[in-house]
């Protein structure tokens, strides 16, 4: 086995081991950090794809950003003893149908795309350059649509936590 | 061979790194007492060894002889890793800082830094932002609401100054086009080494260095462990050399933020007549002056951290936010639109 096929194989055992601490601890803050841990090797396996970018990207926005927000809620909930929320069953059922019609999306996307592991791999594709390029030539219209988008819900987000009063100001 | 070699080199540069960042950080702690003491026209530690030299052993030894206390209602596993993680994020950053250009080993070149990848920039950030966890996991650890109290003043803090933070890095990324640290220090070697960035981004440093001091927990924003309202901060209930990794960690960090202040804004490892100095003397020499030379402008920016923080008070709260969101993040904006403009002007 190659260097990278070893730390392909650790990298896999990590992400799957915390993905299922996050679904099954009982303790919130130990799913959080379950949830940081995959993030990590969800980037480990971009920057083994070559894709340093989106990995970094990966950890700033999520482990960085989303997930403190998520430790931020969680450690102002009360949590003096462990609640066990009781669910419905037709919630359950219905959890069950979305994550099972997810998976068949997934399975039915990873059957048509063609040779996973392309014969000549590029080593440009995941850098910055070719990305920029990607983005802001082929992809430019989407692009700026989306930074629309994101803007639209970010000064949505800062008006809906303004008080009542103050919205009439501004 | 050729992989067997690389690791040797590798490891050995790590190992230094290392070593150096925890000595200079030990070292910091008695730099600041005696920073203080002059400032305040003190004496400061004398006592162990002449002029006081082996007061980081003397206090390094007091942590470790104290008791490990821990309090009964925590959650033992988090308090245990909450200083660790601090730790480690503050260690993990000095792995892109291009030490000097390179060594001549043999009849190869070895260079002097752990590992030149090309998006370093985007990885400072990437670490700097998980800088929270150690102190918010061990904050809420605790079970105490002044830890808590303390973990969520400096989770909310680390989160609002990295946004002007990245911002003013942006501005930086546009001059020098490139996002690698080896890259941004070799530019500045121009103008026989005096091409430093700083005379292109003046106001991009200013973010950048009160963006950094914000992240670093430091003085005049050090509201997580603010004596007068919280006790401690979220180290509250730490005691032993738990704590001593907590406050140590801020050191390592402090080291490398004037590091990497110093690599980004003011040339890195290059000096007035680098380029002359390479061309009449042997490569490992100037090499080895040019990571001297880095070195003391680190030494420089720790100064200006301690200095500081012993001549401006602490900000309120909501004078904190107030400065973050209301003008770092304009000004950061608008240095970004200048930038832009001018590099455009002049393309």
């Amino acid at each position: 086995m190659g260097i990278t096929e070893i730390a392909f194989y650790i990298l896999a055992a990590i992400g799957v081991i915390s993905a299922l601490v996050t679904v099954t601890a009982r303790h919130p803050i130990y799913s959080i950090l379950g949830l940081v841990t995959c993030f990590f090797s969800i980037s480990g396996h971009y920057i083994l794809m070559n894709a340093q970018f989106l990995g970094l990207v990966n950890i700033i926005v999520y482990a960085g950003a989303i997930i403190v927000l998520f430790l931020f809620v969680v450690m102002m909930m009360n949590l003096g003893e462990i609640q066990e929320t009781s669910k419905n069953l037709i919630w359950k059922i219905m959890a069950a149908l979305a994550a099972g019609c997810l998976m068949l999306v997934l399975v039915a996307a990873l059957k048509v795309s063609d040779n996973l592991v392309s014969a000549q791999p590029d080593n440009n594709i995941g850098l910055v350059e070719t990305l920029g390029n990607v983005l802001l030539h082929e992809y430019l219209v989407p692009f700026i649509m989306t930074s629309i988008l994101l803007n639209a819900a970010m000064i949505g987000a800062v008006l809906l936590s303004n008080k009542e009063n103050k919205l009439q100001n501004i | 061979m050729v992989f067997e070699a690389f690791l040797l080199e590798k490891t050995i540069i790590v190992l230094v790194v290392f070593v150096v960042t925890l000595s200079i950080a030990a070292y910091s702690t008695y730099g600041e007492r005696k920073v203080a003491a002059f400032l305040q026209d003190r004496i400061g530690p004398n006592m162990a060894g002449p002029y006081g030299i082996w007061q980081p052993l003397a206090d390094g030894l007091k942590m470790f002889m104290k008791e490990d206390f821990v309090p009964a209602a925590a959650n033992k596993f988090l308090y245990h890793i909450g200083p660790g993680l601090s730790m480690l994020t503050a260690l993990m950053v000095s792995a892109v800082i291009p030490w000097g250009k390179s060594l001549i080993i043999g009849d190869g070149e070895a260079s002097v830094q752990v590992t030149d990848i090309n998006v370093g920039i985007l990885y400072v950030l990437g670490v700097v932002s998980l800088g929270v966890y150690g102190v918010m996991i061990g904050g809420w650890a605790s079970n105490n609401k002044y830890s808590l109290m303390g973990a969520l003043r400096a989770s909310s803090q680390m989160i609002s100054y990295e946004l002007p933070m990245g911002l003013s890095l942006i501005a930086l990324v546009m001059t020098t086009g490139t996002l690698s640290f080896n890259e941004i220090a070799a530019q500045q070697s121009g103008w026989n080494g005096m091409e430093w960035n700083i005379f292109y981004q003046p106001l991009g440093f200013i973010i950048f260095i009160v963006c950094a001091f914000a992240e670093a927990n430091r003085t005049p924003f050090d509201l997580p462990e603010c004596e007068a309202e919280l006790v401690g901060g979220y180290h509250t209930e730490y005691s032993s050399m738990k704590l001593g990794f907590y406050l140590f960690s801020e050191y390592a960090h402090m080291f490398v933020s004037s590091a990497i202040i110093a690599t980004l804004y003011f040339g890195g490892y290059n000096f007035p007549g680098i380029n002359t100095l390479y061309e009449i003397m042997p490569h490992n020499v100037v090499t080895a002056i040019s990571i001297g030379v880095l070195m003391i402008k680190t030494l420089f920016f720790i100064f200006l951290f301690m200095w500081v923080r012993w001549t401006i008070p602490r900000f309120r709260y909501d004078q904190l936010m107030d400065l973050g969101w209301k003008k770092l993040v304009p000004l950061a904006i608008a240095n970004i639109v200048l930038t832009a403009g001018i590099v455009l002007l002049f393309k």
